[in-house]
């Protein structure tokens, strides 16, 4: 599994009610996607281009468990390289089949815009405009496995034991 | 090594000798809790089948009562899948209302040494009885109802080994804010607390740090225990348990001494409370227009103790709304009875129902435009609490109080001493 496309930088503790406001709360999944980072930096997601990368620094994803890693998902976005990763955060990117992954040091290793190459296998991350390659942390096999099935709910929803989703448009 | 005591729970109930940093475990969950915010339509996947409706519990407690059209739904939905089990454990609208982790700690829902799940990131609160308790996603949790197991990814652990007795006027929020202040986040990394200073602790002070530990994103924060919790649990529930201790040779990547006679009141200024704590002095003067005490990290009996001594004989600044909100009906029941809730309407606050209320900005209490709030809860996020321009200042339940008093942010030694 491998991502190459432009990245957006997120500086440390960014939150998920920042990914996810409460004024999102009621609407569908799709419908939540417009407010993602909306506080924080309005206007992003016009600006932001199916299978871009966030870049991040330490402990993203802190704060409430909602469903925040599926809205990026859902925005289109490739996968999240973030210095380090709230664990529930971590989780929901597993639980949603959002590819995220931990790379000490690569907050500084890119300039936003720069292009960067980021594989799930190798577990590696490399800046392709600048051409430096760093090590990422892997994700364990099993978790790797569930992310690229699709996550949770498929798995559950392929055995019988949770109803198929009619998703609203 | 020996093990922690996360590490030594998880071991037994992986089946395994040990388990340490980078393993990644599959366990047995003992409890799992739905909550409102499960039933979401956004969120919600009908569940077809269940592992076992007794370690099953289900919360209304987000929204309470239904705030929204929307979270009447989804309280609706809950009802009907409580019907559809058989679910013994639900805590609906009424006598048995609570946030879900004060109402973990009034029923004696965890017992030590077992496994808890809940898909509120504040699920860490229930760590004070000695248990792995993990918030989780939404579908963790429908996954561990469904199987009645989940995995966790195992961090290095940091030792906290808590000293001495508080200063008056000084609380367990003030030592969550210097310790947040001082080393920042702990993702990836796992949290254990003991020492000769929780002795001297109550079970509500303890739990305000293991629930704001989710502030610190810890993977786990467990106390160690001791006769105190032991007996909590015991009066509350009937089921044999094991506490578990630490090994002597436990392997912490750091041990951390927090002097808690040192300590004096803080508040973390707006938006984050990572590497954002001062001393109350550094705010005092700051007008505000809402003060908030409750949720599941200050919503106790010993929180609202504290703000009817600070309020007694003394009113709220007619420029501020004060709401307090406590954690469980119960809560709130032992607080009229001994009058605390009278203290707090004589002197102006508003008391609401126990709920997430105003903490998560959906109801109770939500901030307009450039509004400032100073707030003993448990998150100060641009945003939480309503409109994205409103600042949110954090602090103690004795500071907020203050603060409302007075109408701008105040040091609450000016009232307690």
């Amino acid at each position: 599994m491998k991502f190459t496309a432009r990245v957006w930088k997120f500086g440390n503790n960014i939150n998920t009610d920042l990914i996810l406001p409460i004024l999102a709360f009621y609407l569908t999944p799709q419908e939540q996607t417009r407010f993602v980072f909306n506080a924080n930096r309005p206007g992003w997601v016009d600006q932001v281009q199916p299978g871009d990368i966030i870049v991040g620094g330490r402990n993203f994803g802190m704060g409430s468990s909602r469903p925040a890693a599926r809205s990026l998902k859902n925005l289109g976005l490739g996968c999240l390289i973030a210095h380090s990763i709230n664990g529930l955060f971590f989780r929901n990117c597993v639980n949603f089949a959002f590819p995220a992954m931990e790379c000490r040091g690569v907050f500084d290793t890119f300039t936003e815009g720069d292009v960067a190459e980021v594989d799930f296998d190798a577990c590696t991350v490399r800046n392709v405009t600048t051409g430096k390659t760093l090590p990422a942390i892997g994700l364990p096999p099993k978790l790797l496995d569930l992310l690229k099935a699709g996550g949770i709910y498929p798995l559950l929803e392929k055995e019988g034991l949770i109803a198929p989703r009619v998703e609203k448009a | 090594m020996g093990m922690t005591i996360a590490e030594k729970i998880l071991a037994k109930k992986s089946g395994q000798a040990r388990v340490g940093p980078g393993d990644l475990v599959t366990v047995e969950v003992d409890t799992v809790i739905l909550f409102d915010n499960n039933f979401m339509p956004s969120q919600w996947r009908d569940i077809l089948k269940i592992k076992d409706r007794d370690r099953l519990i289900v919360v209304l407690d987000h929204r309470v009562p239904a705030a929204t059209q929307a979270s009447a739904g989804a309280h609706r939905t809950a009802r009907q899948f409580v019907e559809k089990f058989g679910i013994p454990r639900f805590h609906d609208v009424g006598y048995k209302q609570g946030i879900s982790h004060q109402l973990v700690a009034d029923h004696g829902y965890a017992l030590p040494g077992t496994v808890l799940l809940c898909s509120d990131s504040h699920t860490c609160s229930a760590g004070v009885f000695n248990c792995v308790a993990r918030g989780v996603g939404g579908p963790d949790v429908v996954y561990a109802a469904i199987k009645g197991e989940t995995w966790f990814r195992m961090g290095e652990t940091v030792r906290y080994e808590l000293e001495g007795k508080f200063p008056l006027a000084v609380t367990m929020k003030d030592a969550f804010l210097q310790i947040a202040g001082q080393y920042g986040d702990h993702a990836t990394m796992n949290v254990e607390y003991g020492g000769p200073g929780i002795a001297d602790l109550s079970i509500n002070a303890r739990k305000t740090l293991t629930t704001m530990s989710a502030e610190l994103s810890a993977e786990f924060a467990t106390f160690e225990p001791d006769e105190v919790m032991l007996e909590w649990v015991r009066t509350r529930n009937l089921a044999p348990f094991e506490p578990v201790y630490p090994d002597p040779d436990a392997g912490y990547v750091v041990v951390r001494k927090v002097d808690l006679s040192r300590l004096e009141p803080l508040v973390a200024f707006p938006d984050t409370v990572i590497e954002n704590s001062r001393p109350v002095a550094d705010a005092v003067g700051t007008a505000i227009d809402q003060a908030f005490v409750g949720s599941c990290a200050n919503g106790t009996l010993d929180d609202l103790v504290l703000v009817a001594k600070v309020l007694e004989g003394r009113q709220v600044s007619p420029k501020v709304r004060f709401i307090v909100t406590p954690g469980s009906q119960n809560i709130y029941r032992e607080a009229a009875r001994r009058g605390i809730i009278t203290t707090l309407v004589e002197a102006g606050a508003v008391v609401t129902p126990a709920t997430c209320g105003a903490c998560g900005g959906g109801h109770m209490g939500v901030l307009g435009p450039n509004e400032t709030c100073i707030t003993a809860t448990t998150r100060n996020f641009k945003g939480r609490m309503g409109d994205p321009s409103a600042r949110i200042f954090m602090g103690s339940p004795a500071t907020v109080a203050a603060s409302a008093i007075r109408g701008v942010i105040t040091d609450p030694r000016e009232f307690l001493i």
